[in-house]
């Protein structure tokens, strides 16, 4: 019988910048179909190991595998939603054109994205709920737009695993609850969605899976089992009282 | 020479056409990859790459002896490229800023390019007179062969830009994204920043490395004031660019003393003036104009609303009231009354005012018509 690999596997992975660690020796086994939260204080390496995982930040040492794989062969597989910040959004462009960017993967070296791409990105564009949007100048769009945006470019990458770089920030209560029921709806079609996420009282409501982090691993696994104070003390370094039975 | 007669000579006078040609293609070439480099938050980049070829040049005389322009630009490639590479390894080595960066090889390179001139001057050798044109540029010195390498690669970075338009695009807008979707992304930066630096170098005879960034700057940052649009912008920046640079050309030419490249700078700043103060989305004077009269607008509405707030007290509505309780509301003046009686919103008579139905209707469903409305 095959065994089944997990979704992401990181063993031993070190980050440093200069000499002071960023991340040091992650192993990490996230299985398929779960939607998991990345949490930990400021400075954590949460960003810096999604980096690290997709080979936007080398690594000291270390590994990562996708699907048993080496990130490199397995870039089909994997969408990525960056922190809404990291793009100057005063580019001329337009929210179709910015989702449009999500199929040029898959295209690779100069092929153009055709009709088929074009229709692609407009379904994205009405699962966030921003088709009239469409021809928008991105500078005209709100955050909580800008923010579903970038999540319908990920959406046309047709990924089985997801990464998004703290989606909820700075957008509004209902843009967050339409994020969050797409990402459920990836879930539920069997994707991994792994997200860095601030807000731990939301934890336990929205993710199935989670995993603390402080340079170091603190824990990972299900929310049931290990979203608890020990966890949380233990990661923010003071005790912090979650009502985590709101 | 009249600007008139410029024109009527400009395509049976040989030099007169080489010359407007070469500032045309140089101004297009300019203004494309420009784009580029105001994007990409880089315009200080062309400055420091357009000083560092300085030494370049000097060194290609030097070693060669001969003024041969071509020979004399592949120098000023070297330098430059010299200059980018050390840009980039300053900033991501050490802990310096990009604008120190900048400023360093900036002056740097200028400095040691100066002192190769002055060297060459003093040296017993005839020959070496007109290196300085380098510096402010000479348009008059363009030759037929100038222009056509200007031509030709020109043509050979169109068909780079539009064979990895889509990767260009991308990159320019979202680098780390490009990067996890398998692009070599070092690739195509590389290949941006060498046709911003083969674009300086053809500019330099003709513009001079004093102003050569503003070849670049100026076209692309007017033109990202008329569209939203990337490829629009870019076509916009090359049409705004080489008509600088026959503008320029045609000034200058119909003048004396005036020299060209200094000329056609000028001509491109008008551009971007006009740009910035006239252009329907962005611009300064109708994004004012557009302030004003939304606050106006509202300013009238508002008071309308105070008014409703008073005549709805009254079982009628068209009571009249005196105009006395409107003077503390602010945002009334003098005009407001007669702007709203004009709307129909209210009549006056004598001191008195009242609202009409259609005043009445308005006031009440203000909030719903002013919400933005997505």
């Amino acid at each position: 019988m095959k065994e089944q690999q997990p979704a992401i596997q990181v063993d031993d992975l070190t980050v440093a910048y200069n000499y002071k660690p960023v991340l040091w020796d992650i192993d990490l086994t996230v299985p398929e179909g779960v939607l998991m939260a990345i949490v930990g204080p400021n400075g954590a390496g949460k960003s810096t190991l999604i980096k690290a995982i997709l080979g936007i930040i080398d690594p000291i040492a270390g590994s990562v595998a996708i699907y048993g794989k080496p990130y490199k062969e397995q870039r089909k597989l994997v969408g990525y939603v960056p922190q809404k910040g990291s793009v100057d959004w005063d580019f001329p462009t337009t929210a179709v054109d910015v989702v449009l960017m999500g199929t040029y993967g898959k295209l690779g070296w100069i092929k153009r994205p055709g009709k088929k791409e074009k229709k692609e990105a407009l379904e994205a564009l009405e699962k966030v709920g921003m088709l009239s949007f469409k021809n928008r100048q991105i500078s005209q769009l709100s955050g909580g737009q800008q923010q579903r945006v970038f999540l319908a470019r990920a959406l046309v990458q047709d990924a089985a695993i997801y990464f998004m770089d703290e989606p909820f920030q700075g957008v509004d209560a209902t843009t967050e609850i339409a994020i969050i029921n797409i990402l459920k709806e990836l879930r539920k079609a069997g994707k991994t969605v792994v997200v860095v996420h601030h807000d731990l009282q939301t934890v336990p409501e929205y993710f199935d899976w989670v995993t603390f982090l402080n340079v170091k691993k603190i824990a990972t696994g299900p929310v049931k089992d290990i979203f608890n104070d020990d966890n949380l003390t233990k990661t923010y370094g003071i005790n912090y009282k979650v009502a985590i039975n709101k | 020479m009249t600007i008139q007669e410029y024109f009527e000579l400009v395509f049976t006078d040989y030099t007169l056409r080489t010359i407007t040609l070469g500032t045309a293609v140089l101004g297009a070439i300019c203004g494309m990859l420009g784009s580029f480099a105001v994007l990409r938050k880089q315009s200080l980049l062309g400055d420091a790459i357009s000083h560092a070829a300085l030494p370049g040049i000097a060194i290609a005389f030097l070693l060669t002896g001969t003024k041969d322009s071509n020979l004399l630009l592949i120098g000023a490639l070297v330098s430059g490229l010299v200059g980018t590479y050390w840009i980039r390894g300053m900033i991501s080595k050490t802990h310096l800023k990009t604008d120190t960066a900048l400023g360093l090889i900036l002056s740097i390179f200028f400095g040691f390019g100066m002192l190769l001139l002055t060297f060459i001057q003093k040296q017993p050798n005839a020959n070496q007179a007109g290196l300085d044109k380098y510096l402010f540029g000479q348009a008059a010195t363009l030759v037929e062969s100038d222009v056509r390498l200007m031509v030709i690669v020109t043509a050979i970075s169109l068909f780079i830009l539009l064979l990895f338009w889509k990767e260009f695009k991308i990159l320019l807008f979202d680098a780390e994204f490009t990067q996890t979707l398998g692009f070599n992304t070092k690739f195509i930066d590389i290949l941006i920043t060498f046709f911003i630096v083969l674009a300086i170098v053809l500019g330099l005879q003709t513009v001079g490395v004093v102003l050569m960034s503003a070849m670049l700057l100026a076209p692309a940052a007017a033109a990202r004031q008329w569209t939203n649009s990337l490829a629009m912008m870019i076509l916009l920046a090359a049409i705004f660019g080489a008509f600088s640079g026959v503008v320029g050309t045609a000034i200058s030419a119909s003048q004396d003393n005036l020299s060209t490249g200094p000329v056609i700078v000028l001509v491109a700043a008008v551009f971007v003036f006009f740009s910035f103060v006239f252009s329907p989305g962005r611009g300064l004077l109708f994004r004012e104009i557009r302030f004003r009269q939304n606050r106006r607008d509202l300013e009238l509405k508002k008071t309308l609303q105070f008014m409703y707030s008073i005549a709805k007290n009254h079982k009628d509505i068209s009571h009249p009231h005196t105009v006395r309780i409107l003077n503390d509301f602010r945002g009334f003046t003098r005009g407001t009354l007669r702007k709203l009686e004009k709307k129909n919103w209210i009549e006056i008579h004598g001191q008195n005012w009242s609202l009409t139905t259609k005043g009445y209707e308005t006031a009440e469903n203000l909030y719903n018509q002013q919400k933005p409305h997505d």
